[in-house]
């Protein structure tokens, strides 16, 4: 019995370290990311970044050091993390409420649940002072109820990208405003034996930009809200959309064999694009990269403008479709994190931002240190833009983002409708 | 054979002059014989349960819920997930397409790689290149064999429609990968060649134990090559081919990372799995309830063929070594 007992009390024992070291564990976490002091008494701040990749991996650190010399009694500690790791991480951080003082986000649906939760500083207060600074389209994915949860650094819009050269050889003298005007630019391209449109019809969410950005055209960015609100997309303004983007499938816009193409892939949508084989594509900032990446690119060839507007439809043809990136602070965080932000938003750190880590500048003094001609058709749409509408996958929950994907596949390749394709969203987005 | 050897052995050491029934044992003897099979089983036992049994036993759970992955499931939904589930034309469209690949693995693939191995069976100039030529595929990861297909049936630009074009078959080319009616036929054919050598080798193992009297026995009675193949080379290769086809049917069920990497399960689903339906759900959409009754499904169809097939297809196989270890004394 002795030996027993001993054993009994041994493991009681080993059980209990075990509980006490995951609480020491835990603790250890909270304490990391809440205010603390270092060895010799200067506050820190944790900045939580996904710049995993130079030229930012560098930049970042010396924004961080430059803030800590003139604030010496500020340490800002930075902790980067991939995307993907990020993502996972921050979910169990939000589901235990205890966020970094100072961390990355993209706004939309998952930044408004921490703020529904409590668990996020309203920046509004502190930033009024330097708001009209920003470029206004870049702070929208982290506005709720006219208040500003975030500070933008970095922004992007989809439009079209399209090929000069191959718009000339088929007779268009310039890019369409309307949307009869787009379906017209489409038949003379494919009258010319031109290709129209590359698309990575494998990979869903480029296709989802067509009807994204034909519903934010007849809807209108508030319209688009409402049925987000309501989870509701079942209205006409949506079954239109739909309908448009099929009389664009109609004509057969696409590369051959499109539904079986990636999108970065040798032989895939930007590749089409990068070795002039198409006449345009509907992307991110980022294609003018991935297009010399995959393909050849085509230089001077290239040109962008914003999607065309439709007859009677409700939304601005200067409306933006697009995203970002930003920082949130944590409810009670140190004041240092808000400080720490506005010097890292000030036109003179912008710009440093805009021409050593290409980003789309936010502040809009930084705009005259954007040289690539690409980013600044971009940052122009985007300074004119009227109302701005965050990809959807970000802005709703991942079910009903992926549903949209889907569905809008399934319209292009010919087995939806489009009123099927609005209820089908509207059911997954009810069960949510 | 080997542990009721050793038990009674054990049982005969222990016991010398007590022939009667076990549990008439003194309780302590009896005691400490379960504990020392307890104590050396429980290792084996812990890892299966942990390892295996709580992971089903937990989607089960979960399987009744509407959760998004965070936190713990809350929102109790009884066996909605199940009734979606077999309303789902996806997934209904995943079961269909599970039974085709089933049937072309084990009725047309199955049989080239016989036909293949009893032809490498023979004499043959150059046999052995050959053998390993046809098993190389089978090497390759799914993932390079995936990219390196996407590739050759890239419509037009790809390999396949060059080499149709250039010997003027242009009409058989087309979009391959990229056509709902055309994706499913293409898979076969990549299916066929990364995994027949495999199978190939299986039967050419299974060939080389056939004694070459029975052939010759046969030949001098005057069997035509076709009877001493139906007589005797498939009677005495059955072990073989039943387990090949298992491995097959098992497989095709579980398909995913060829596909996934091929097509993502598309156009438009047309080449979907239920292993890429689950992954959708569970980790794009962040759907686990429901992600978790798809995984209990596949689980349960899996468990009922293989069970199935134990019972009635592999028992002449293993009787005596599973089925009934006493009868064997």
């Amino acid at each position: 019995m002795p030996a027993s007992d001993f054993s009994r009390r041994r493991f009681l024992g080993a059980a209990s370290a075990a509980g006490l070291g995951a609480a020491a564990l835990t603790a250890c976490g909270g304490s990391d990311s809440g205010s603390g002091k270092d060895s010799s008494g200067r506050t820190i701040v944790e900045w939580w970044n996904i710049q995993t990749t130079e030229p930012s991996k560098t930049v970042w650190p010396e924004r961080a050091k430059a803030f800590e010399a003139k604030n010496p009694d500020v340490r800002i500690k930075l902790v980067t993390l991939e995307n993907d790791a990020y993502k996972s991480k921050m979910t169990a951080l939000t589901s235990s409420g205890k966020l970094p003082d100072i961390y990355h986000t993209w706004g939309g649906g998952v930044l408004r649940q921490q703020v529904d939760a409590g668990l996020v500083e309203d920046l509004t207060p502190s930033i009024e002072p330097w708001a009209d600074t920003l470029v206004p389209a870049s702070v929208k994915a982290y506005q709720f109820d006219s208040k500003t949860y975030a500070v933008p650094f970095d922004i992007g819009a989809v439009g079209f990208w399209y090929n000069k050269a191959l718009f000339k050889k088929a007779g268009i003298s310039a890019p369409p405003t309307t949307w009869d005007d787009y379906l017209d630019t489409v038949r003379k391209l494919k009258a010319a034996g031109i290709t129209p449109i590359a698309l990575a019809g494998k990979e869903k969410w480029p296709g989802m930009y067509f009807w994204a950005y034909l519903s934010m055209r007849i809807a209108g960015v508030e319209g688009m809200q409402k049925a987000a609100d309501a989870k509701d997309f079942t209205g006409d303004d949506f079954v239109k959309a739909g309908e448009h983007l099929k009389d664009l499938v109609a004509l057969k816009p696409f590369q051959k064999g499109f539904l079986g193409d990636a999108y970065s892939t040798p032989t895939g949508e930007a590749a089409a694009m990068g070795n002039g084989k198409a006449g345009m594509e509907l992307m991110g900032q980022w294609a003018p990269v991935v297009q010399a990446d995959a393909g050849k690119g085509i230089g001077k060839d290239l040109g962008f403008f914003a999607f065309p507007s439709v007859a009677g439809g409700k939304g601005e043809l200067t409306d933006v479709f697009g995203g970002g990136g930003g920082y949130a602070v944590r409810k009670g965080a140190p004041k240092a994190a808000t400080d720490f932000l506005k010097f890292f938003m000030t036109p003179e750190s912008d710009r440093i931002l805009v021409s050593k880590a290409d980003t789309i500048p936010v502040v809009k003094e930084a705009t005259s240190a954007l040289t690539d001609p690409n980013l600044t058709a971009v940052s122009d749409m985007l300074g004119k833009s009227t109302g701005f509408q965050l990809y959807l996958d970000q802005a709703y929950p991942p079910a009903v983002g992926q549903e949209v994907n889907d569905s809008v596949a399934a319209l292009i390749a010919g087995s939806k409708s489009p009123d099927q394709v609005t209820r089908s969203i509207t059911q997954v987005a009810k069960s949510q | 054979m080997t542990s009721t050897y050793v038990k009674d052995t054990a049982e005969a050491v222990a016991e010398p002059s007590r022939p009667g029934p076990a549990n008439r044992r003194p309780l302590a003897r009896r005691v400490t014989d379960w504990l020392t099979a307890v104590s050396f089983t429980l290792p084996a036992l812990l890892l299966f349960g942990a390892l295996v049994l709580a992971p089903i036993l937990y989607a089960l759970y979960v399987s009744l819920f509407n959760w998004g992955g965070f936190g713990s499931p809350s929102d109790y939904t009884g066996l909605d997930n199940y009734s979606r589930l077999v309303k789902d034309p996806v997934f209904l469209g995943d079961l269909w397409r599970g039974l085709l690949l089933v049937g072309f693995s084990v009725l047309v693939q199955l049989p080239f790689a016989l036909a293949m191995a009893v032809l490498l069976n023979q004499k043959l100039r150059g046999r052995a290149v050959y053998r390993m030529l046809f098993f190389a595929p089978y090497v390759l990861s799914e993932v390079i064999t995936g990219v390196l297909f996407s590739m050759i049936f890239a419509p037009d630009a790809g390999l396949a429609d060059k080499v149709l074009g250039a010997v003027g078959l242009d009409g058989l080319g087309g979009l391959w990968f990229a056509d709902q009616s055309t994706v499913m036929p293409t898979l076969f054919l990549v299916m066929t060649w990364k995994y027949f050598g495999f199978h190939m080798m299986l039967y050419l193992a299974g060939l080389q134990s056939i004694p070459a009297e029975l052939h010759e026995a046969a030949r001098i009675d005057g069997a035509s090559a076709w009877q001493r193949f139906r007589y005797i080379t498939l009677p005495l290769l059955g072990p073989t081919v039943r387990i090949s086809a298992f491995l097959s049917v098992i497989g095709a069920i579980q398909l995913f990372d060829l596909v996934w990497v091929i097509s993502q399960g598309g156009p438009d689903h047309a080449s979907e799995t239920m292993a890429i339906t689950l992954f959708q759900f569970g980790f794009k959409r962040y759907e686990i309830g429901y992600a978790s009754a798809i995984s209990i499904a596949l689980f349960l169809i899996s468990l009922v063929f293989a069970l199935a097939y134990q019972r009635f297809v592999l028992r002449r196989d293993t009787e005596g070594a599973l089925t009934n270890m006493r009868a064997t004394r």
